[in-house]
């Protein structure tokens, strides 16, 4: 009666090993390392890249215990912190700009659990490893504001140009008023502008004499821009945390109008803040083709050197044609005569004059698109004017493809409209609390663990000691599952293990109890056991699903290390129904289930 | 070994009047502290700069109110935190004219008067978030117990639901209760623990109700308030070990996880204790009220109505 079939004891031990393996690599902890990223996309992490890693370290005799290549990075690790600094320095100063070398934790497990198994260590919050935290409001009415505030620009040039009469455009918040004399202008000016402006919905009223044309934002336009302005904003931040040297930052998207940045390790917070808020801007230039540049030579009088994205050198000329503040808009695209990928720019009313003049007298010349930040300039792009462009759209094709294309049209707009950005929430724990705190939250769950297990021992005995193995075996499970899945694990979520643990025993105790009720009316042992187990499961699905609900509960609504806890509550559940029940009956069959005669059990 | 050996059923049902107006007079008493002390929310809820420092040597905290009403902080919060090493510093939203930048101001003017200043920990919550967060917890709040409602109507019956989320939000209101009444500071972690102790004590309730529907199927010819009498004493040995081991982990965490956890442990602390109170002694009774009773669940065998054709 009280046997599992083979499989079952096999599926069990199955779950038992791969979370004994997973759980593993927890147990090494972690060393000092140094990880290397190529910045720029010319650039691959491939074995030259560490070969040369392996060399400037043996030149500067510092031997790492490691060196490995994944996809993006090479990383080496070394014995101690001293050490990983030297390395830092050392490779920074012989690779250059092109690449980022930041410092890193690595786990000390063997090779093969990672390259066999893929197990790797719980991934620790920003409150176990330390770090920063910052949550950014991008100010999505100023974006609207600006994109409205250039449509009204636009609307006078358009009319000018179209030789309609009007006697103003005014700017209300939201609405765009243009009055004109009399019907006719209007019904022309509005034809005219309705072609021209396809975000933007158009009704006309009269009122005191004048003819108004009123518009505003489409519903879908303002989304457009707002959306635009939250993927410029996250592209522009993950540039700049390049430029700190942070392993493993998270830039996140979160909600509308929300972007999340987690630094871990980043101790010097005041920078951190001070290049996350520093705005980029945005020139136009002509590129001077008539002077070559030597390597090492002085750029000629008037000119300047800058870099491409490739790394090769440009000599661009020191008078700006235009400024970013004149880039309306920077989308990606296709050439509409020969299919190509290409970027569609609108400047606004005076970006649009200016470039006039400047592509009418550069026929056949480069112009360069060079991106500031830091005080440090790059050249986006250096297309050829091929002709005269009015009317303030620019199409940059040849030469790239769709993902350069999407590239360059959000580095473009980045420069340029960036909405403003405000960090309405930031949370710094030193490395030294975030030790602490590991230390502590481990602490808790060890002490109260052997309490319950010296308890359940003593009062329920063998089954007791059953009991504290099947716990054991779902702490196991637990932080297996937390290790795969690399969630997330916060204070919080710890305080989640400890509490999970004294919650699970509770299916424990439900069955030990109705063995021992079974036994005392008189049923059999094999029977009382069989009894036991049977009744207790519905009781325990039911009070386990009434908890699951809070923990999906928290998960939806908690944020940051609440919803840590959260994961950790509803993972825990689920290990506990399996451990409590599988595990138990398991260990229970292989100790009484076998002999045929059964006249006592020690249950207390 | 066994602590409860109890040969009759304890007549719970019988003191049921007596146990619902303790309840109802403990219940009144923390929504009375909570109207008129009202909860200390932390620097997650009300926004604000809260920042955690630590000297090599033991602090003076006087100094450090120095230092900060030098700069203009004079209405700051500073306190030693866990050790006599540790200072914690809380500036109200309102005196916060920097925003995110207060937190470097204030370690350059405390690192004038003493060097070894360490900044362990800075937490910065602007207004936005905090209104967020008190919206996203009373939705939580919310589905959680319609969830819970929801849950019981399908595995038992409505009766059973009301009875055991006004039982457990009884509880709800209890912890809050206390946290008013103490003016402990009440941050996101103990808003965590009462939603956990939502779903945990309910366990309680439904525990003792699976019994009651056990006991309606076996013991046909009792009185409904005998059966709860002998569902209750039934799961009473289950219902105290069960809470005296989560209890022991709980304890564990309330004297060694730090202060960050102290709290957070203590609302577990009361939401368990008074969850083993009303799961027996206001659920069941409140079941009764509503009048529960055995066709609840053995459907009466339906009479074959004749039918007449056309």
């Amino acid at each position: 009666m009280n046997q599992y079939p083979l499989w079952k004891y096999l599926l069990i031990l199955i779950a038992l090993l791969l979370g004994l393996v997973y759980t593993l690599p927890n147990f090494y902890g972690e060393a000092p390392a140094v990880q290397v990223l190529p910045l720029r996309s010319s650039l691959k992490a491939d074995t030259a890249l560490m070969e040369r890693v392996e060399q400037t370290l043996q030149t500067a005799q510092l031997t790492p215990d490691v060196v490995s290549l994944d996809a993006t990075s090479v990383k080496a690790r070394f014995a101690d912190t001293d050490t990983q600094i030297k390395a830092k320095d050392v490779l920074q100063a012989q690779l250059g700009e092109d690449y980022m070398v930041a410092l890193n934790l690595l786990s000390r497990s063997p090779q093969w659990l990672p390259d066999y198994f893929n197990a790797l260590p719980m991934y620790l919050g920003l409150d176990l490893r330390g770090g920063v935290h910052f949550l950014m409001q991008v100010d999505m009415k100023g974006a609207l504001d600006k994109a409205l505030e250039s449509s009204s620009g636009d609307i006078r040039s358009t009319l000018r140009e179209a030789n309609i009469p009007y006697s103003g455009v005014n700017r209300d918040s939201n609405v765009i008023t243009t009055k004109f004399r009399d019907a006719e202008a209007r019904s022309k000016g509005e034809s005219e502008l309705k072609q021209r402006f396809g975000g933007l919905e158009f009704n006309s009223s009269e009122a005191g004499g004048d003819y108004l044309l009123q518009a505003r934002l489409k519903q879908q336009e303002q989304l457009r821009i707002q959306e635009a302005a939250i993927q410029q904003n996250l592209v522009t931040l993950r540039n700049r945390v390049n430029e700190l040297g942070v392993a493993e930052p998270v830039i996140q998207q979160q909600g509308a109008d929300r972007i999340v940045v987690q630094l871990p390790g980043v101790q010097d917070t005041a920078r951190a803040k001070e290049i996350l808020g520093r705005t980029a801007t945005l020139e136009v230039r002509l590129v001077d083709d008539e002077h070559q540049i030597g390597s090492g030579a002085v750029a000629p009088f008037g000119t300047e050197i800058f870099k491409d994205s490739d790394g090769s050198l440009l000599l661009v000329k020191k008078s700006v044609i235009l400024t970013g503040e004149r880039i309306d808009d920077a989308q990606p695209g296709f050439d509409s005569r020969n299919n190509e990928p290409a970027v569609h720019i609108n400047l606004d009313a005076v970006g649009a004059r200016k470039f006039k003049e400047a592509t009418r007298e550069n026929v056949g010349k480069r112009m360069a698109i060079i991106l500031f930040e830091k005080g440090r300039g790059e050249v986006v792009t250096a297309p050829v004017i091929r002709e005269e462009i009015g009317g303030g759209r620019v199409q940059i094709s040849g030469r790239m493809n769709t993902t350069e294309a999407n590239d360059t049209a959000l580095l473009l707009r980045a420069g340029a409209l960036a909405a403003p950005m405000e960090i309405i929430e930031e949370r710094t724990v030193g490395p030294s609390l975030g030790a602490d705190n590991i230390k502590r939250g481990f602490d808790s769950t060890k002490i109260g663990f052997i309490a319950i297990a010296i308890f359940m021992i003593i009062y329920y005995l063998m089954f007791g000691t059953v009991s504290v193995l099947a716990l054991g075996a779902n702490l196991l499970l637990l932080v297996a599952l937390l290790s795969m899945m690399q969630a997330t694990l916060t204070l919080p979520g710890m305080a989640g293990i400890a509490l999970t643990l004294g919650m699970a025993i509770d299916a424990n105790v439900l069955i030990n109890e109705r063995i021992r009720e079974e036994l005392r009316n008189g049923v059999p042992p094999q029977a009382a056991i069989h009894a036991g187990y049977e009744n207790a499961f519905a009781t325990i699905l039911d009070s386990n699903i009434t908890t699951l609900i809070a923990g999906i509960a928290l998960f939806m609504f908690g944020s940051g290390p609440i919803k840590g806890f959260a994961v950790v509550l509803c993972l825990g559940i689920l290990t506990s129904m399996f451990s409590a029940v599988m595990v138990s009956r398991m260990l229970v069959n292989l100790i009484y289930g076998r002999k045929a005669r059964l006249s006592k059990v020690a249950i207390g | 070994m066994e602590f409860f050996k109890i040969k009759k059923d304890i007549p719970f049902m019988s003191y049921g009047k007596v146990t619902t107006s303790i309840s109802l007079v403990t219940f009144l008493l923390a929504v009375f502290f909570l109207a008129t002390k009202g909860l200390n929310f932390g620097v997650d809820f009300t926004g604000g700069t809260v920042m955690e420092v630590h000297y090599a040597q033991p602090a003076d905290i006087n100094k450090v109110r120095e230092q900060l009403a030098g700069v203009g902080l004079k209405d700051s919060l500073v306190q030693n935190f866990g050790s006599s090493h540790d200072v914690l510093i809380q500036v109200p939203l309102k005196q916060n004219t920097m925003g995110a930048k207060l937190s470097e101001h204030v370690v350059e003017a405390l690192r004038q008067q003493d060097a070894s200043v360490e900044l362990r920990r800075v937490e910065f919550v602007g207004p936005q978030v905090g209104k967020d967060l008190v919206e996203n917890g009373a939705m939580a709040l919310l589905l959680v117990s319609l969830g819970i409602v929801g849950y019981l109507w399908i595995r038992f019956e409505w009766k059973f639901g009301l009875a055991a989320i006004i039982a457990n939000l009884h509880d709800v209101v209890i912890i809050l209760g206390f946290f008013a009444f103490f003016q402990w500071e009440f941050s996101l972690s103990v808003l965590a623990a009462v939603l956990a102790v939502l779903g945990y004590s309910v366990n309680e309730s439904v525990v003792v109700f699976d019994r009651i529907r056990e006991n309606f199927k076996k013991m046909r010819k009792t009185e409904v308030a005998e059966i709860i009498d002998n569902a209750i004493t039934r799961t009473m040995s289950r219902t105290i070990i069960t809470h005296a081991s989560t209890q022991m982990m709980v304890t564990a965490m309330l004297f060694l996880g730090g202060e960050t956890l102290h709290y957070f442990a203590l609302a577990l602390t009361i939401g368990i204790l008074f969850s083993i109170y009303s799961s027996v002694l206001v659920a069941s009774p409140l079941l009764m009220m509503f009048g529960v009773s055995r066709e609840d669940f053995i459907k009466p065998e339906k009479t074959e109505a004749e039918e007449v054709l056309p």
